[in-house]
């Protein structure tokens, strides 16, 4: 009895702690990873806050995507305040009791003890959780030209330096997150949603079906896709929406063998076998039974993916097809920088750092992930 | 003999491969009544399970197919080449099955509950709440201690008995008239093969539910069959009560299976086996089927054989006991009189 009043007692100071400083519970509980990164979240955020109040009550008002990242900011703070709190008050009730543990739970645990991918992870967030409120942070206007102060080197009003037009390199960098993020995510959710239908559809038909989608994979994949992308990219109008259309559209092969090759294996289990017998309709078989567990190797397959579109579209704004000036864009500062690369490197330099950070991060959680969720690797 | 709930005739399932056409089931006719309890007996390979496939119209199309003049009919609806529509009204309402592994035959990514509760949703429309009610009470009846803890449990967390009891559940969860077992307890412990049987033959009595039980195990088949339907390489060789089997075998394949089971009576006599295996399904011998591992074999066996009553005329007068070989045409039946 004494025992259940002091693990209450010690519930609520724990949830009256987490209200004073999110993910400090956490972190006195030792359980450092989570703790740490709702602390950090929130301590970063609140200090962006406060310090740049100026530029936070100036955005209210201001464009869309600055609006965007005011209430980014916003549910941040109010996210890491709910979770530590509803954190503390649920982990007292279900720590003893035994709650189904699911597949993805099992992953999740395998996960969190590869240090490394945990690492990326970290930095992929920290990169998504920067992309959203970079209006906020950045010292500049990325677009704003200032001719006198061309190409200067780093200092304390410029930290990574200016470009040829006087631009200020670290709001570029970072306003280049926010592009090649975006573009990442957005094209390889669409690639994969549709090579995913695709796959488990071609995978479980079988038959003519499979042989019509599986031979229009192959074209797809036959096509020079750098070509594909110039081509229609200098057809149209280039615009971000257009690359991530294009992206989107002929990055889904991959994914949709992948997938048909899983539920290849996963239409003669058993339990799918069941599932007909129960009489389920094939759509119902394929999204709710066969999809679920094909799932695995397709996020691994995306996470990888992310990086590649990433270095895609940084080459496509290299070679100038892709994102246009004056948007700024990783891969085309990269070739802008090239031109004077012996007198001012960190204009190449910092934007190819970031591409290497982010691919890199990208593949250190899609290889932890891959051995997480490969019940093989696991064992 | 109640009311006849399925009855197959001269069923022909085919699967045309690459070696050539492997005539998997060829030729079977049997009925199951109301309430009744069939057995299909046999070794593996004999074409018990694309049997109890066919039935619900689930072999996998190409490579087989159900040929011309077979007849599969349930409550006097005729199943071969039915639109996949109804026959999917079919599956899970009116027929249920379970099968053999229960290790696999769950979704390992959804709890228990889950899958019950989507059979209840789906054929029963019922909602997530009375679902889930309806769920524990299936599982309370399949003998699932604390059946409310149960349901929020992964498949993974249960015993292999556990898991065939949950099957049940689910297959049970709409109430089927007719329930395909197929070897449910061929990997499950010993004892829990007693627990399981017990609760499909307590299950059966309950629900008033005829079921189709596919064994390999005549110790099953002595302890919940009505009747009994062997099979040897894709034909039924021999069929009669669960009584006529095993006091009055006629045919040397029923016999050899019997022989080959351990016996209380006579403590201490070898076990007999059958020598050899089945023959290849792609090329059925033109004569008896078992003749190349029969100890009776003698001229005459060369010759096809017809199914017909023991003692009795060519064709089977009674389908309810009937066997394949020309010998026993001449020896009368034991249990009639």
């Amino acid at each position: 009895m004494t025992e259940l009043a002091g693990g209450r007692a010690r519930g609520g100071s724990a949830s009256r702690l987490s209200l004073v400083l999110p993910g400090l519970p956490q972190l006195l509980a030792g359980r450092w990873g989570v703790g740490g990164v709702a602390l950090s979240v929130w301590i970063g955020f609140a200090w962006v806050l406060v310090a740049r109040h100026d530029v936070v009550r100036r955005s209210l008002s201001g464009a869309w995507d600055e609006r965007l990242a005011v209430g980014s900011l916003v549910a941040g703070l109010l996210a890491a305040w709910y979770w530590s709190w509803r954190d503390t008050n649920t982990k007292m009730e279900c720590a003893g009791a035994r709650a189904g543990v699911g597949q993805w739970e099992l992953a999740v645990r395998a996960f969190s003890k590869n240090k490394t991918a945990v690492a990326g992870l970290i930095l992929v967030v920290g990169l998504y959780l920067l992309a959203l409120i970079t209006p906020l942070i950045t010292p500049d206007d990325p677009t704003a030209q200032d001719l006198p102060l061309r190409l200067q080197a780093m200092s304390a009003a410029h930290r990574l330096g200016t470009d040829q037009l006087g631009r200020d390199v670290l709001s570029r960098v970072l306003y280049g997150a926010r592009i090649s993020l975006t573009i990442g995510f957005v094209a390889v959710g669409i690639s994969v949603t549709i090579g995913t239908l695709l796959g488990a559809v071609a995978g479980y038909l079988g038959g003519m079906v499979d042989s019509l989608i599986m031979r229009f994979v192959d074209m797809v994949i036959s096509f020079p896709r750098l070509i594909l992308l110039i081509v229609i990219v200098a057809a149209f109008d280039p615009s971000i929406f257009l690359i991530i259309t294009v992206l989107g559209l002929t990055l889904w092969p991959g994914t949709a063998r992948i997938v048909r090759g899983e539920v290849l294996s996963l239409k003669r289990r058993e339990f799918i076998q069941a599932a007909e017998a129960l009489g389920y309709s094939r759509s119902r078989i394929v999204l709710r039974h066969l999809i679920p567990n094909a799932l695995g190797p397709v996020i691994v397959a995306a996470t990888l993916g992310i990086g590649n579109t990433i270095v895609l579209e940084a080459g496509l704004s290299f070679l100038g097809v892709g994102v246009q000036a004056p948007t700024p864009s990783w891969g085309s500062m990269l070739s802008d920088g090239r031109d004077v690369l012996l007198d001012a490197w960190w204009l190449s330099t910092f934007p190819g750092l970031a591409i290497v950070f982010t691919v890199l991060s990208f593949n250190l959680v899609g290889d932890g992930l891959r051995d997480a969720l490969d019940p093989r690797v696991r064992s | 003999m109640s009311d006849v709930l399925l009855s197959v005739k001269d069923l022909r399932s085919w699967f045309f491969t690459d070696q050539g056409v492997a005539k998997a089931v060829d030729g079977v006719s049997c009925e199951v009544g109301e309430g009744e309890t069939l057995c299909l007996v046999g070794e593996s390979g004999c074409g018990k399970t694309v049997t109890s496939l066919s039935v619900l119209g689930l072999l996998p199309d190409p490579p087989a197919r159900i040929m011309n003049g077979s007849s599969i009919s349930f409550r006097g609806e005729e199943l071969v080449g039915a639109p996949e529509p109804s026959l999917r009204a079919l599956r899970g309402n009116e027929i249920s099955m379970i099968f053999q592994e229960p290790m696999t035959s769950l979704n390992p990514v959804y709890t228990v509950g889950e899958q019950i509760g989507e059979a209840l949703r789906l054929h029963r429309g019922l909602d997530r709440k009375a679902a889930r009610v309806e769920s524990a009470q299936l599982l309370r009846e399949v003998g699932i201690p604390d059946p409310e803890a149960r349901l929020d449990e992964y498949p993974h967390r249960m015993s292999g008995g556990m898991r065939q009891r949950v099957m049940i559940a689910m297959a049970l969860s709409c109430e089927p008239r007719l329930l395909i077992a197929d070897e449910p307890t061929t990997a499950l412990d010993v004892t829990i093969q007693a627990q399981i049987l017990e609760l499909l033959a307590d299950l059966r009595e309950r629900r008033g539910m005829a079921v189709l039980l596919i064994t390999h195990d005549l110790g099953v088949v002595a302890e919940v069959c009505d009747r009994v339907l062997i099979m040897y390489a894709g034909q039924v060789v021999e069929t009669g009560s669960v009584h006529e089997i095993f006091a009055d075998p006629r045919h040397p394949y029923t016999k050899g299976l019997l022989e080959s089971l351990p016996s209380l009576a006579q403590p201490g006599r070898r076990l007999k086996a059958i020598p050899g295996t089945v023959p290849d399904s792609i090329d059925w011998p033109i004569g008896c089927r078992f003749e190349q591992r029969c100890p009776l074999r003698a001229p005459g066996c060369e010759r096809p054989q017809g199914l017909h009553e023991p003692g009795g005329a060519e064709r089977a007068v009674r389908a309810d006991r009937a066997v394949r070989c020309w010998r026993s045409m001449a020896e009368p039946s034991r249990t009639d009189q």
